[in-house]
């Protein structure tokens, strides 16, 4: 009784006095409660794939809006990943149960690779620096066409689990774990240092911050949820292909963070979740399938013009406000801060 | 295979040579990174295919609407859709990239996903040191000698391109002095788009036309500007010359070649930028602050 009053407490107090932290409550319970309430495989397919993406998103995020280092060539870690568990469990028949943890570690080892190669680049240089690797890896898949399937990729793969259902829990709670856990990375010392990287290198650096062992975690950690997101995608779809390398996703990874806006983890899992489905929704129609990535650049172009700074920065102006005195936030109906009662300066 | 690969190599430098200093010049100038540029090389190439061989216009007349055309086109597109958000830079960054697919879309829908051919301007070709060369293949290269001498002469020889100059190398001072610098932004746009527009006119017969012909280029000229330096003619020229004969003798010498080629241009600038982090001819900026 004592902890249910507990609980009870903490979800008024904490939760339900700030609309963004609202809207994420729901959004969790309505992804853990969707196939009770709408178990269609269709939809089921369609957002299983938007969370293995939502986790690519966040990745991508970690790196280039918390740290500055805006990687054109994230789909390297989603491509090695992916590769590496689907070669690990079909030529050595290891379970996949494992072998996503080895695409994990393979594609954290490949972001500690890259992010060595880059450490001492910075703004555009390091963008498109980075747009060499997966290109560069793709050149030697196909050179070595036995190895690696060539162009048709690695096909046959073993999925997690039988069930569309089964497989959409496996992604939704391994995307609620990576990407609360990115979230709770970000906002620790951690992050804080983070942000002193991108904002000013060299203060932090002077500051006695070691930035080269920063750059590298944040490099491993990113590659590291981006590759267990390519191996999930691997064992779903059941093909490791090169399109899990090509430029197109790597574009594709800039666009969602943007959109949802930099540095803050949840804005590109919400552009994921906003322009994925939607896609997807568009492209099925029949005479409409053809104009399926037209709409989305037209969209994201006029979206962008009302909001250069993302969509959920944006939103969350709208509804939020901060205490001009203690620096918390507010919803944005009331008068008086909710902490130190110091009234709102509209 | 020399004298191939010494062709080829000095052919493809070219091209990829108006590419890049095109995409440098805007990055110089607007600090823009536009993943678009080759995208308005792929439009010149279709707008080139479609008055050439739908409307039955003569060669020169085709090229030089299709260059003005993708030229207004691309001032048209930085005015509605940069310009707006230039302060937000990674607004831009998407801003170019929605653009490209959009561009990549539409002529997807009013092409159709085929390659197109398109009939060579020049036939016949002419035996030199024992290996022949089509004239096609030495129009592009007067073409590319000519408007890179053009453009230096602008740049170096007129007042306008001392206004790109001054902005490009420090824009709040210039704008101090008097120079409009979104003006000269837009100049710099269109002196830029120009350059890919000829470069896709001249190769359209050479290449084959297809809406994802934007993609390969993208990626060379990215290696390029970055090997030769941001912002760096010289480098972005000496770059293009020499990326161009690293793929040439690729393809040519070593097995599978035609698959790496990429591979191994990007590796050579990979292998630089750790030597030189700025590029082979870029300025060490200060850092910007």
């Amino acid at each position: 009784m004592y902890l249910a009053r507990r609980a009870w407490a903490e979800l008024k107090n904490e939760i339900l006095v700030l609309p963004s932290r609202t809207a994420v409550l729901l959004w969790v319970l309505a992804l853990l409660a969707l196939p009770w309430a709408y178990g269609d495989a269709y939809v089921l397919r369609i957002l299983t794939m938007t969370c293995l993406f939502a986790v690519f998103a966040a990745s991508w995020d970690l790196l280039a809006g918390y740290t500055g280092q805006v990687n054109f060539g994230h789909a390297l870690y989603f491509g090695a990943g992916a590769y590496a568990s689907a070669l690990l469990s079909l030529k050595l028949g290891i379970t996949p149960w494992l072998t996503i943890w080895a695409g994990a570690a393979v594609a954290a080892l490949f972001g500690f690779a890259s992010g060595y190669l880059v450490l001492r680049l910075r703004g555009s240089y390091l963008s498109l620096a980075t747009l060499a690797f997966p290109l560069i890896t793709l050149g030697i898949l196909f050179a070595f066409p036995d190895f690696s399937g060539g162009e048709l990729g690695i096909s046959g793969v073993r999925r997690l689990a039988v069930t569309p259902v089964a497989n959409y829990y496996i992604a939704a709670v391994s995307m609620l774990a990576i990407v609360f856990g990115l979230w709770a990375l970000a906002d620790s010392k951690f992050g804080i240092v983070l942000h002193a990287i991108r904002d000013d290198e060299v203060a932090a650096r002077a500051s006695g911050i070691n930035t080269l062992r920063y750059k590298l975690a944040i490099f491993s950690i990113a590659g590291a949820a981006a590759g267990f997101s390519g191996a999930l995608f691997a064992h779903y779809l059941r093909v490791a292909g090169p399109s899990t390398l090509e430029v197109a996703l790597s574009f594709q990874v800039v666009i969602w963070g943007i959109f949802g806006g930099l540095a803050t983890v949840y804005g590109p899992v919400a552009a994921v979740f906003l322009l994925y489905p939607l896609t997807e929704w568009l492209g099925s129609f029949r005479n409409f399938g053809e104009l399926r990535l037209l709409a989305f650049a037209l969209i994201v172009l006029f979206v962008l013009l009302f909001m250069p700074r993302g969509l959920a920065p944006w939103v969350r102006d709208k509804v939020e406000g901060q205490c001009p005195r203690c620096k918390q936030r507010n919803g944005a109906w009331r008068s008086v801060c909710r902490l130190c009662s110091a009234p709102a300066l509209s | 295979m020399l004298q191939d690969i010494f062709v080829t190599g000095l052919v493809n430098g070219g091209v990829y040579a108006l590419l890049a200093i095109g995409f440098s010049l805007i990055f110089g100038v607007a600090r823009i990174v536009n993943i678009a540029h080759t995208a308005f090389y792929m439009l010149a190439a279709y707008c080139f295919y479609t008055l050439l061989v739908k409307a039955q216009l003569g060669f020169v007349t085709a090229a030089l609407i299709s260059v003005v055309g993708v030229t207004a086109l691309a001032v048209l597109c930085y005015r509605l859709v940069i310009e707006p958000v230039r302060e937000h830079e990674a607004a831009v960054l998407i801003a170019t990239i929605a653009l490209a697919l959009v561009f990549q879309e539409l002529m997807l829908l009013s092409f159709g996903g085929h390659y197109l051919g398109i009939p060579s301007t020049l036939e016949g070709g002419v035996r030199l040191l024992g290996v022949s060369i089509p004239y096609q293949r030495m129009l592009i290269l007067a073409v590319a000698a000519a408007m890179l001498i053009l453009v230096w002469a602008v740049l170096y020889r007129t007042r306008v391109g001392l206004a790109i100059r001054a902005t490009a190398n420090d824009l709040e001072v210039a704008n101090l002095m008097g120079m409009n610098v979104h003006r000269v932004a837009m100049v710099t746009v269109a002196l830029s788009v120009s350059l890919a527009a000829v470069a896709g006119v001249v190769v359209a017969p050479v290449f084959v036309v297809d809406p994802f012909m934007w993609l390969a280029p993208l990626v060379t000229m990215l290696a390029i500007v970055v090997l030769g330096g941001l912002g760096s003619m010289k480098g972005s020229l000496i770059g293009a010359i020499a990326i161009g004969y690293i793929e040439a003798i690729t393809v040519f010498a070593l097995p599978a070649g035609a698959y790496l080629k990429g591979a191994v241009a990007l590796a050579i600038m990979v292998a630089v930028l750790l030597v030189r982090p700025e590029g082979l001819f870029g300025v060490a900026f200060e850092e910007e602050r």
